[in-house]
């Protein structure tokens, strides 16, 4: 700790903090641009200058210097600072000038407004009129993608894009281009960026030169209503923001979790709105004679379910929850099912082979998100992290990136992570090599104190995939990544539902039909949003669809009933670390559509097992009084070493004969993984240009 | 008047063999081992009680400089850094010495290199310097054929020295900017600190100096301390090479004394200025980078650091640019703020946007298409710049605006006086930016 003087008040800080932090802390507010905790410093904006006393006579950049680098006074006096002196105000007001002179002041038409640094604080440390009286500069605008848009004649060049494509999306695709003036940020040659992560430049650019191009001119931020909520596009759980106009959502911003996502969410998450507008289902619908889709009130739904219902064996009725589904709609429906006495429920729409009979250590990502930052060497299992949890590659990145490189190892496909690793092989013959120790890299694991390995669906989700997991145990018990202090056993999961799923066990039961066969295998099918699974399968039987948006489970059901999506309900989803966060309502749904359980336990009166509880209150009181877990929101409930042990130990006897195939990531299309998703015009373009079939600008 | 036997550079006008075995006919590389064994220290504290204060334009004492890199090595290799990137306008001295006298610079190389525990050099260079790239080059490659440099060298200091040559870019005359290139990347100046001595080219200790400075080494070296502090004033000892510009009758750039008064400068050695004493404007005596002095002040000033200080301007690389009163003093500082915003790196704010600025408003002054109020608003402009930048870039482009308008107000007024009257109403009319 270091002890200095901020404006005559005495703090303490840590050592690695900079002036700028040290202000902070001391109470004094700091005025900048460039500095970004996240990010390396440039010190180039020049507005956080503060006095340092018996420094040289001018201003120092107080993001650019340590409180290690400030000397004592000549009689042993505490370093201080000063941040209120008339030097100070001067220098501030005439960098402030400086980047007002160029700037557009076109502060109405500008989507920034509002929400600016440079506006606020301009206001609260700028001059009140421009001495400038030349004309200004211009700047063409750039294009950089289907998302972000770019007016140029805006930017400060503080350099948050560049640094943050560099360092934290780990690709160099924003740089600066030019000389002084004519200085501009671009892309080169007016690609578009392709990081999965460029649509955090949005929030990082301190004026309105990047703003999001979906949302141009849709709203002020002053007229939006504010919900913190939890994203579902991957199984990380990023904390969100939903800014709401009436019921419409408008667009998704970053919250800050520093367990979780720091601050940054990934383009799927912040860019698909518009996908929450577009082929909604926002009243039930019938299959008539003919085959057609009809619109229908509810109670003539409900009334063809009971039917249906009251037809099937019970053995012969099943259910599927997809990857959106929140814990409370899957409590409600598993609690359906087991009314109506089928064990047929599944919520592993992949055909992952993912249990909860082995303990929840065996499908948790043990380790927890921020571990990985502690991590000192790293395995990867059939899983591209980049695209099934982009946040959470970008804290792979950083540990590799920012604290410095580690030694990381893929087994699966060789894709572009954005960082360096050692590509040791395609799939299961490449890890019995590892596992038989006919590989250096073992060693490696051996060696590191905290080794981790991430193994990813694309090798659960196969037939072997129960062998797969059991022999990635066996080498996590080898490596010493389980059994002590340290968890480094995680499984990445893709899909928001899932971890909660598999808490709740809704998973078949002794004798019942897995995903994939009640496909085949039922009269009656419910479908609770499922929409990742090949439907062709399905050739009888009658299907009733709870969902959102008219996809792949819509089409081939008989009677269809409007749900709620993540955006307008509340609801749990437990995430890939087993963490339990509450996503919040940010609107209505459209139509006739109503919650999720509130379906089910309206459903439930009809066929005749009315579940017990009227609200959303009553089902968690229940729901938290069976499954305790779930009540510690924002918690993760850490497995107890014991439990994990006697897990693993059942998991490990399950080690048998692997298929000799290479493991291929469930992730065929990033930005089209799930319904809303694929209702998304924006996402779609995204996908065409990242297959390539958009022609770039500069063609 | 520095007599012939005390100088430094003896071909500096390439009238002799520049080859190695011209140079050695001249005294260099004469037995550099003996300068070697005289220890690190002993070499430090000759170059500290010499007086020499380095010659890029700072004026930094050399010996102390060298002082701060690490004693020992934790691991890392030392590095030293020849600031050849000569590019200050004004400015042509190192340029003479590669091409001509390219020997004392590589010489001077080896004894710095082992005076700061480092083992290589790099010598990066002016883009434009073609000429002067393949003189030296040359030399280098003389030394290495005859044992001079390399491993297991005569000298007794494994030493290598490699030319890295720029791309035409001013800033990368800074030390860290420079540093930041020859990683080839793009230079701009590093944030300080940490300072090069402790962080510099590849995260290791790292001595940037000027070509001057180095190639004055070993003569010093030989010659003694006492014999280099015994040229010139107190605190601004030693031979100078002054690169006289402008309106003389003969520039050139010479060896002289530091301290030498102008006049002396200029009538010994330029043949005076054009038209006579009486004829001189101004002179801006470093470089385009210091303000400049009204000619009447430093025609009789000694010519070194601490006395062109007392007059606000300074010595810089004592490239000496003459204006007679055939100048248009205006215009000719507009243009060097033209320089300064061309060349501004862009990546801190008052630089960036300032340069611009204040060479916009110059050329309004130029013609006296301005307010009054203006010249106040310039000079409080400069203000804001100087002290507020990463590197020194933005001083330099504020300084020789602030020396106009200490000097030559009367002169922008008289402009804009005599603008005003001549502007007819309504013959001209004023553009606005599309309020």
């Amino acid at each position: 700790m270091t002890k200095l003087k901020v404006d005559g008040n005495e703090i303490e800080v840590p050592d690695h903090y900079t002036l700028l932090q040290a202000c902070e802390d001391g109470g004094a507010e700091i005025p900048r641009f460039c500095w970004h905790e996240r990010l390396s410093i440039a010190g180039n904006c020049r507005m956080c200058l503060v006095e340092v006393k018996g420094g040289p006579p001018k201003p120092a950049a107080s993001c650019a210097m340590g409180v290690k680098d400030l000397r004592p006074g000549p009689e042993g006096q505490l370093p201080e600072v000063f941040t209120n002196t008339p030097m100070v105000k001067k220098a501030r007001e005439g960098v402030m000038e400086f980047l007002l002179i160029n700037h557009p002041l076109d502060c109405p038409i500008c989507d920034q407004g509002g929400e600016c640094d440079l506006q606020d604080q301009a206001m609260a440390f700028g001059v009140d009129a421009s001495r400038y009286k030349e004309n200004k500069r211009a700047v063409e605008d750039k294009y950089v993608g289907p998302l972000v848009k770019t007016i140029m004649n805006r930017c400060i060049h503080c350099t948050r894009c560049v640094r943050f494509t560099t360092e934290v999306a780990g690709i160099a695709e924003l740089g600066l281009i030019g000389r002084g003036e004519d200085a501009e940020i671009t892309t080169y040659l007016e690609h578009a960026m392709t990081s999965e992560l460029q649509g955090n430049v949005i929030d990082l650019c301190p004026v309105g030169a990047l703003t999001s191009k979906p949302y141009a001119f849709q709203a002020r931020p002053w007229e939006l209503g504010k919900t913190e909520s939890i994203d579902v596009m991957d199984a990380v759980g990023s904390a969100i923001r939903v800014d709401t106009r009436g019921r419409e959502v408008m667009r998704v911003m970053p919250r800050v979790n520093e367990a979780v996502n720091e601050e940054w969410i990934s383009d799927k998450t912040r860019f698909i709105w518009d996908g929450l507008r577009t082929q909604r289902l926002d009243r039930p619908y019938m299959r008539d004679g003919e085959g057609r889709l009809r619109e229908a009130s509810w109670g003539e739904a409900f009334q063809a379910i009971g039917k249906a219902v009251s037809a099937a064996k019970p053995e012969k009725i099943g259910a599927i929850a997809g990857d959106l589904a929140g814990v409370e709609e899957m409590y409600a429906l598993k609690e359906l099912m087991h009314s109506l006495g089928s064990k047929n429920i599944d919520c592993r729409q992949d055909g992952s082979k993912l249990d909860p009979a082995f303990g929840r250590a065996s499908y948790l990502f043990g380790p927890s998100i921020e571990a990985i930052e502690e991590a000192d060497a790293l395995l990867i299992v059939g899983a591209n992290p980049r695209f099934e949890a982009s946040v959470l590659n970008a804290r792979i990145r950083k540990r590799w990136g920012f604290v410095e490189p580690f030694p990381i190892a893929v087994i699966g496909e060789n894709a572009d992570l954005r960082y360096d690793y050692d590509y040791l092989g395609a799939g299961t013959d490449t890890l019995t090599t590892l596992i038989d120790g006919k590989h250096d890299f073992l060693e490696t694991l051996k060696n590191a104190e905290r080794p981790m390995i991430i193994l990813g669906q694309g090798a659960l989700s196969r037939e072997d995939g129960l062998s797969v997991l059991a022999s990635t145990a066996k080498l996590a018990r080898t490596i010493g990544a389980i059994g002590g202090e340290w968890n480094g056993f995680g499984v990445l999961h893709t899909a928001a539902s899932r971890v909660g799923g598999l808490d709740l066990g809704f998973v078949p039961g002794e004798g019942g039909m897995n995903a994939r066969e009640m496909l085949s295998g039922t009269d009656v099918l419910f479908l609770l949003g499922a929409d990742e699974m090949d439907m062709t399968l399905r050739t009888a039987g009658f299907t009733v669809y709870i969902g959102t948006h008219g996809d792949v489970g819509a089409h081939h059901a008989d009677v269809i009933l409007p749900a709620a999506a993540y955006t307008e309900k509340s609801a749990t989803y437990v995430n890939t670390e087993g963490r339990v966060q509450l996503a919040n309502r940010a609107g209505f749904a459209p139509g006739d559509a109503r919650e999720d359980w509130a379906i089910l336990r309206a459903l439930s009166d009809v066929v005749g097992h009315r579940l017990p509880f009227n609200s959303l209150n009553e089902l968690r009181a229940k729901l938290y009084q069976e499954y305790k877990h779930f009540a510690l929101i924002d918690e993760i409930a850490v497995p107890e070493t014991s439990d994990i042990s006697t897990g693993f130990d059942e998991l490990v006897k399950k080690a048998g004969k692997m298929e000799a195939s290479g493991f291929a990531s469930p992730i065929k299309d990033f930005y089209l993984t799930n319904p809303i998703a694929r209702a998304s015009a924006v996402m779609a373009e995204c996908s065409a240009l990242a297959r390539g079939e958009t022609k770039l600008a500069a063609e | 008047m520095l007599a012939d036997k005390d100088r430094i550079f003896t071909n500096i006008y390439g009238i002799h063999d520049k080859s190695l075995k011209g140079a050695m006919k001249r005294g260099h590389w004469d037995n550099t081992k003996a300068l070697i064994e005289m220890g690190r220290e002993g070499v430090i504290n000759v170059m500290k009680e010499s007086g020499l204060r380095g010659r890029g334009g700072a004026g930094f004492p050399t010996g102390l400089k060298w002082s701060f890199m690490p004693k020992e090595s934790d691991g890392r290799p030392h590095y030293l850094v020849v600031n050849a990137d000569e590019s200050e306008p004004g400015t042509c001295k190192d340029r003479d010495i590669m091409r001509h006298d390219p020997h004392t610079l590589i010489e001077g190389c080896v004894i710095a290199g082992f005076a700061m525990g480092a083992n290589t050099a790099y010598i990066y260079i002016r883009g434009e310097y073609i000429r002067e790239r393949e003189a030296l080059q040359a030399a280098i490659d003389e030394c290495y054929d005859a044992g001079l440099l390399g491993r297991d060298n005569k000298c007794g200091w494994d030493f290598d020295v490699y030319v890295h040559h720029g791309a035409g870019a001013y800033i990368c005359g800074e030390e860290t900017a420079m540093l930041e290139s020859l990683e080839g990347k793009k230079g701009l100046p590093r944030l300080k600190p940490p300072f090069p001595a402790n962080v510099g080219l590849w995260g290791c200790p790292t001595t940037v100096n000027n070509v001057e400075s180095i190639a004055v080494a070993p003569t010093i070296l030989r010659r003694g301390a006492s014999w280099f502090a015994g040229i010139g004033r107190e605190k601004n000892t030693g031979t100078k090479l002054f690169c006289v510009s402008g309106h003389v009758e003969r520039p050139c750039t010479v060896e002289e004394e530091m301290s030498i008064t102008f006049r002396e400068l200029v009538d010994r050695h330029c043949g005076g200025v054009r038209g006579g004493a009486d004829n001189l404007l101004a002179v801006i005596p470093g470089g385009s980078s210091v303000p400049l002095v009204p000619g009447d002040q430093i025609i009789d000033a000694p010519l070194d650091f601490d006395s062109l200080r007392e007059l606000k301007s300074g010595l810089g690389t004592a490239a000496v640019i003459v204006m007679d009163k055939s100048t248009d003093i205006v215009k000719a500082i507009a243009r060097i703020a033209y320089f300064y915003r061309h060349e501004s790196c862009g990546q801190c704010t008052p630089c960036r946007e300032g340069t611009g600025w204040m060479w916009r408003l110059m050329q309004r002054m130029v013609e006296g298409r301005a307010q009054k109020r203006e010249i106040d608003m310039l000079f409080d402009v400069t203000k804001q710049i100087e002290g507020h930048t990463i590197c020194a870039l933005g001083d330099a482009a504020a300084w020789p605006i602030q020396g106009l308008i200490r000097h030559f107000r009367p002169e922008m007024e008289r402009r804009i006086d005599e603008f005003t009257r001549n502007a007819e109403p309504g013959a001209r009319p004023v553009l606005e930016a599309a309020e």
